[in-house]
């Protein structure tokens, strides 16, 4: 309690991290990559909530969700820079604005 | 001597996913070791593991809570099952004839397709977040891939890649919530959820993480304000593929939606079911119009899954057992409905590939009178025209809405069928008016099988599985209350 740091804090960081990664998802005009960013941002804004909760709750079933968003985090990663890679082949660009194929 | 070690017998409720997921391994082995030319046989395997896994479930009646609770099989799970096994067999059946074209001659195609159905056979039976989040991911991660099998094609790479965004923006709130749920009832098992909400009342970071939860969910079961990826995906696609994302994966969501609010949010029923409500009334409304201006035909039938994702939410506005009731009942004719649907629409081949615009449908009923035939039979009944199928599934759902006393939703739910009998009947008029355009290349035995068993369900509904079926479902939704 030194420093008055308590789960309220950890709980604002965590919203600012998922409201980030949800921002950098629908503002982002540029590069596809940074999405796969955001997308990790808001994966680590709920872990950082999990953490906290655990904590705070005494409870370990928390950490253990947090453990699991982790493994699945790196497994997403990896299919999204996959689909990106064979994107970039059809169509030699990763620019956001591009991805314009379908409209309706 | 090890209390933490079960024996096998106990684990018979959750045999068929076992089953599932050792032959999902084994057909990987075959795939990896026979060459490649061979997949065909991996893609029949598949289809026959399914059909197996399909009889274990329906034949060997094991129900329980395992795994220290976070896996459910009750009745309810038990019908969803079928539906999603039955769903994701017919679906990759419809795939075999014209895999060469859509690159789902691909052994990895089937086998990602198994794990899907894995992942949704999980979910369906998620009884804790965490087990919900995972098998969740399972099914997800499998259909990014899915959607983008086809490397070589550009639109289905972008449908690919747009799945893959929303998909992992969707997730990423669900499990926001989740957290929130976690930290302000300090569990993530769904009854001791209802239980902590029961002893300790609503707060408002419960609210929030429910919120969160139901926006993921309605993005999963593609849901108006969440439905923008679903007409690309659609479109974008192969065929086959598309078809194997209508069908199974929305009645998976849709028994994950049913179960989250029914269980774990039942002691806050008026919060979600304003929610549910608003769901329910823009899909419908946004399918109804949004859907008339479509040219492409896979983009209509999206807006049209919308529109009935709408009205089976109507069933779950309810927040009844009938409701419930209803809900699976629109789950059974929707994959009915859905896989005819794909069956006709690969059928009706050109010289130059697949139809992809309702154009090219002109004159249809000329060249191919039994699929033009079958095709108007479904589009009268996704449209809801009694005796047909679809006139019973919004019957049901209507019939919890009104018993609810909500009026006002039954009304909008009813005049956005009826707007939406536009965009189906031009479908009907386009094949069976127009002057025809293409000749269409034979028919695979395959599809007119499927097209003659769906055509026959939509048509004799009421006098032959309607009554059984509608039992099943009192009994299953029965299991969550």
């Amino acid at each position: 309690m030194g420093l008055g740091i308590g789960l309220g804090h950890y709980l604002t960081v965590a919203a600012i991290l998922f409201t980030l990664g949800v921002f950098g998802i629908f503002l982002n005009r540029k590069n596809i990559i940074v999405i796969l960013m955001s997308v990790e941002l808001i994966l680590l804004g709920v872990n950082l909530n999990l953490v906290a909760f655990s904590a705070e709750l005494n409870d370990l079933q928390g950490q253990v969700f947090a453990l699991f968003i982790l493994t699945v985090a790196a497994a997403e990663a990896a299919i999204g820079l996959a689909v990106l890679v064979i994107f970039f082949r059809n169509r030699g660009t990763i620019a956001v604005e591009d991805a314009n194929m379908m409209k309706g | 001597m090890n209390s933490d070690v079960v024996d096998f017998a106990s684990l018979a409720p959750a045999y068929p996913e076992m089953l599932l997921a050792v032959g999902t391994v084994v057909l990987l082995l075959i795939g990896v070791f026979i060459n490649k030319e061979r997949s065909l046989l991996v893609s029949y395997a598949a289809v026959l593991l399914l059909a197996v896994v399909g009889a274990l479930i329906l034949f060997v009646p094991a129900e329980g809570v395992l795994f220290n609770g976070v896996y459910i099989a009750d009745s309810f799970a038990r019908f969803m099952k079928v539906l999603v096994v039955a769903g994701a067999a017919l679906t990759l059946l419809l795939a075999i004839p014209s895999a060469e074209e859509n690159g789902t001659h691909k052994f990895e195609y089937s086998i990602l397709a198994l794990l899907a159905t894995l992942g949704m056979m999980a979910l369906v039976s998620a009884n804790d977040m965490m087990s919900l989040y995972v098998s969740l991911e399972l099914q997800s991660l499998a259909f990014y891939v899915m959607a983008a099998i086809k490397r070589e094609d550009p639109k289905a790479t972008e449908a690919g890649l747009k799945y893959f965004v929303l998909g992992a923006l969707s997730s990423g709130m669900l499990i926001y919530g989740a957290s929130l749920v976690y930290g302000f009832t300090g569990h993530t098992n769904l009854q001791e959820i209802v239980v902590a909400i029961a002893s300790e009342g609503r707060s408002i970071g419960l609210i929030f993480g429910v919120v969160f939860v139901l926006a993921g969910v309605a993005f999963k079961v593609s849901a108006v304000p969440f439905h923008m990826w679903t007409p690309d995906v659609y479109e974008g696609a192969p065929t086959p593929v598309t078809a194997f994302f209508a069908a199974a994966p929305k009645v998976a969501a849709m028994s994950m939606f049913v179960r989250l609010v029914m269980d774990a949010f039942q002691g806050i029923t008026s919060d979600w079911q304003q929610i549910v409500i608003f769901l329910s009334i823009a899909s419908m409304v946004l399918a109804a119009f949004a859907a008339i201006g479509q040219r492409s035909i896979k983009r209509l039938i999206a807006y049209s899954s919308i529109g009935h994702v709408g009205f089976a939410l109507v069933g779950l506005s309810a927040g009844t057992q009938v409701g419930v009731e209803g809900v699976a009942i629109y789950m059974a004719i929707y994959v009915a409905m859905t896989v005819g649907l794909f069956a006709c629409l690969l059928s009706f081949r050109t010289e130059g590939g697949y139809v992809e615009t309702i154009d090219e449908l002109a004159g249809a009923a000329q060249g191919r009178p039994f699929v033009a035939a079958i095709m108007a039979v479904l589009m009268f009944s996704l449209i809801g025209m009694p005796p047909l199928a679809g006139f019973f599934a919004k019957w049901h759902a209507f019939l919890a809405a009104i018993d609810a006393q909500l009026y006002l939703l039954a009304v909008i739910g009813v005049l956005a069928s009826a707007v939406s009998a536009f965009y189906y009947l031009r479908v009907v008029k386009v094949m069976y008016f127009d002057e025809p355009v293409h000749r269409f290349q034979a028919v695979p035995a395959e599809l007119t099988i499927i097209m003659a068993v769906t055509g026959f369900f939509i048509v004799t509904y009421f006098f032959t599985v309607g009554g059984p079926l509608a039992s099943l479902a009192h009994t299953a939704a029965g299991s969550l209350f």
